[in-house]
């Protein structure tokens, strides 16, 4: 046995990331490490790589209790991790990235030549398509995954941990990571490859563990299990239903979306989820709706009207609002009070004669507050001092605000703990009985099965089904990955 | 909370340690025709400041404020000459200000250039420009009326003070109670999610750079008439004090942070330190130097604090 673990804990502040994680890997298998968002993967693997240590439990390599202090003791036995985030200096090239850190040295300086050979070799030697001369900011995503491999494989590894390696990657680059992993295996490595994409593990998983809320719930060998026993395991007691939605009966059509491969509508008093790998497609069909990246051909149409929205300007004015994934980068003003953050996109409400008043900028935004249970001592606060669910809701309540028909809401529970997110469906809910029409993008699937009157499914860039919210998880997951 | 306080009154308690201590140190310090004089020759670095504090709470900055201040005064000058008048005189030099501003501004939203780019070659055109249509002498022969604007009394109180006040308390209701005020913070903070608010961003930030412009406009008018030339060679190295006005006064480079008051005890903070040296006999290339290093202690203890609040 190549690596053990029995009992591994591990705590942040309070917060008890892993409890008890087991895991067992061999060499030249792909054992698959699965689990939601949250479930403690990532902790575990930052363990085994000596980027945390552990607060309690066995490691064990080749037999050997081992207890690594940083990711160079790690590395030393022949342990590798390949991170999610690229973690490259883009301005270096893949030569120089590969030995980042482990320099070939020749007397005092850089043996460049040696070090540009070595890297050509193992380049070659792997089939990757990267030159070594090449400067890593202008590969692609997937490329600089390569690179990261590479930084992985030079210094013989034993074995290699891939963190949700096909996060960000298209459709053909992550067959191709796919065909790396098996070439690795054949190689005689262990690998590790965390995900919570289920898909991914026919095309490569060997071994399978199952992590729940920072437990190790199960091990199987793929072959002896199937995909609807480890969605059970991975969600656990049966769906948790932290939110349940009555039915509505959807009003009249106000949105009306003909865009290529993508054509569909929504209703007044509806939610309608949009699911999809990640790479699908979903979050630019929202920018397109948006104007964020104005959509070439096809024909959007509000409450009957024809609209080309070439600005986020022109979406919002005709009643669109896009409640983005990344609050941090496009929703909020974080070094600016909640207050004002609220007015931002409706300011003129609060303007009289070219002057805001702040008695009335105030009580609205405390309105809000109070409606939103936005936690804060008062509306004057930074924006960036509050919890991720907190700002969540500041974002919707700029949004509400403003009262657009249609919402966008982009992956709406990122980030945010189960007793904001339970208050984030219930505002949904009723933005919905007030006749607003929402669409909801979210990866996350027991959510959309609970919160969505009916599901669109989208599989490389095109919408390639429509569900009823009867649905099941397993043929959400086989449309997103095998649509037609 | 009580540290937080201190540390955002700093600057203002600053400016009273400056004053008492200068008022100790010198005994021609605390007269009426030496604090008058340092109200003129704070009111030009002032006036561009106000101005200046817009661009950089809309996190921008404008490196070309004192060769505008140069074009825009000598084209004044020649104006006024010409017209025989001197309102069309600052009429034209503060619509120089005006335009110089709205091109910056323009240039950064339309060739989407970092505004540091746009200013520093502005400050290279505007610089070259005014030397070659004033053959680089200044321009003379200005009526006698303007020396009012720059040295003038309206019941004992500097004229250039009444029009500081005036223009700070306008730059100020703008900055705080207006929709373009409001806009210049959401820009400055975060321009991403201002344009996904729906804010027009471009014109907004066209905006913010022409009032800069203006106001440097208005300033170089002043400048005119304290020299009663127009010099093309004035302002040299305005920028360096003006941003640093606003950066004493905690206005914060990175954008969206910001004040009319701070600026204001900033460029103060900034006069007191130019009178007080040349009362004490300090080398005037020395004032420079210390100024250049006061901007890098202001911003060390913003950050400094910002990062504690981070923390906490």
């Amino acid at each position: 046995m190549l690596l053990e673990l029995e009992g591994i804990r591990k705590n942040f502040g309070g917060v008890q990331a892993l409890k008890r994680g087991d895991l067992r890997a061999d060499a030249g298998q792909v054992h698959a490490l699965i689990g939601e968002n949250g479930a403690g993967k990532s902790t575990m693997m930052k363990i085994i790589a000596g980027m945390y240590r552990r607060d309690g439990g066995d490691v064990r390599w080749k037999g050997q209790s081992v207890d690594f202090q940083k990711p160079g003791d790690a590395h030393a036995v022949g342990i590798s991790m390949v991170h999610q985030e690229s973690l490259l200096a883009p301005h270096l090239t893949v030569a120089e990235n590969i030995y980042l850190g482990r320099e070939t040295l020749r007397g005092p300086l850089l043996d460049k030549a040696a070090m540009h050979r070595a890297s050509g070799r193992l380049i070659e030697e792997n089939n990757f398509p990267l030159k070594a001369h090449w400067k890593v900011r202008e590969l692609s995503p997937a490329q600089r995954q390569l690179v990261e491999i590479c930084r992985a494989l030079h210094g013989a590894s034993s074995l290699i941990i891939f963190d949700e390696p096909t996060a960000s990657l298209s459709e053909s680059e992550t067959v191709e990571v796919f065909r790396i992993v098996r070439e690795l295996r054949h190689k005689g490595i262990g690998i590790l490859y965390i995900t919570h994409r289920l898909v991914e593990l026919a095309e490569i998983a060997d071994e399978v563990t199952v992590l729940r809320d920072g437990n190790t719930v199960f091990h199987s060998d793929f072959r002896e299990t199937s995909m609807s026993e480890i969605v059970h395991q991975m969600v656990g007691r049966k769906v948790e239903h932290i939110y349940e939605r009555p039915k509505l009966t959807p009003g009249k059509q106000v949105l009306k979306v003909d865009l290529p491969g993508a054509s569909f509508s929504l209703h007044e008093g509806e939610i309608v989820g949009l699911a999809g790998l990640m790479g699908a497609g979903r979050t630019e069909l929202c920018q397109k709706l948006f104007g964020v990246t104005p959509s070439a051909a096809g024909e959007i149409e509000v409450q009957g009207r024809k609209l080309h929205p070439k600005s986020p300007r022109e979406a919002v004015h005709a009643g669109i609002a896009l409640i983005t994934e990344d609050r941090q980068q496009t929703g909020l003003a974080l070094e600016l009070p909640i207050r004002m953050n609220i007015t931002m996109a409706n300011l003129g409400a609060v303007t009289q004669l070219g002057i805001v008043r702040p008695a009335e900028e105030k009580t609205v935004s405390e309105r809000f507050r109070d409606k939103l249970q936005i936690r804060a001592a008062s509306v004057e606060q930074n924006a960036g001092r509050l919890s991720g669910g907190n700002q969540q809701k500041v974002v919707i309540a700029k949004w509400l605000y403003r009262d657009t028909k249609i919402v966008l809401f982009d992956e709406p529970t990122r980030g945010i703990d189960v007793g904001a997110k339970a208050e984030v469906f219930a505002l949904m809910d009723e933005m919905a009985r007030q006749g607003k029409a929402i669409l909801m993008v979210s990866s996350e699937l027991p959510e959309l099965l609970q919160v969505a009157d009916r599901i669109l499914v989208m599989r490389g860039g095109k919408i390639t089904a429509e569900l009823p919210r009867e649905t099941t998880q397993e043929e959400i997951m086989h449309h997103a990955a095998v649509g037609e | 909370m009580r540290r937080e306080m201190i540390q955002k009154l700093l600057p203002f308690l600053s400016l009273i340690a400056l004053f008492v201590a200068l008022a100790i140190a010198s005994p021609h310090f605390l007269t009426g025709v030496n604090l008058s004089s340092v109200v003129r020759q704070t009111a030009v670095i002032n006036i561009m400041a106000l101005g200046m504090t817009l661009v950089i709470v809309s996190g921008g900055i404008d490196l070309s404020v004192g060769a505008i201040l140069a074009f825009s005064g000598v084209v004044g000058s020649m104006a006024m000459v010409a017209g025989d008048s001197v309102w069309i005189g600052i009429v034209v030099g503060v619509l120089c200000g005006f335009a110089w501003g709205a091109l910056n501004g323009f240039l950064t939203v339309w060739l989407k250039i970092p505004p540091f780019i746009v200013t520093l070659g502005a400050l290279g055109i505007a610089r070259g420009v005014t030397l070659i249509i004033s053959g680089g002498l200044p321009v003379s022969g200005l009526p006698r009326e303007l020396t009012f604007l720059g040295d003038g009394t309206v019941f004992g109180v500097p004229f250039v003070l009444i029009v500081l006040l005036i223009c700070a308390v306008i730059t100020h209701v703008t900055l705080h109670s207006t929709k373009l005020g409001r806009y210049t913070y959401a820009i400055g903070s975060n321009k991403a999610a201002a344009v996904y608010a729906g804010i027009p961003v471009g014109p907004y930030t066209i905006a913010v750079y022409a009032i800069s412009g203006l106001l440097t406009g208005l300033a170089a008018m002043i400048e005119t008439s304290r020299l009663m030339t127009g010099q093309p060679t004035a302002g040299q190295s305005y920028e360096l004090q003006v941003i640093a006005a606003v950066v004493i006064g905690g206005g914060s480079l990175t954008g969206g942070e910001g004040s009319v008051v701070g600026t204001l005890i900033g460029a103060f903070i900034m006069g007191l330190l130019s009178n007080g040296s040349d009362l004490l006999g300090i080398n005037p290339y020395l004032q420079q130097a210390i100024i250049g290093a006061i901007i890098i202690l202001a911003v060390a203890l913003d950050e400094a604090r910002k990062r504690k609040f981070s923390a906490s």
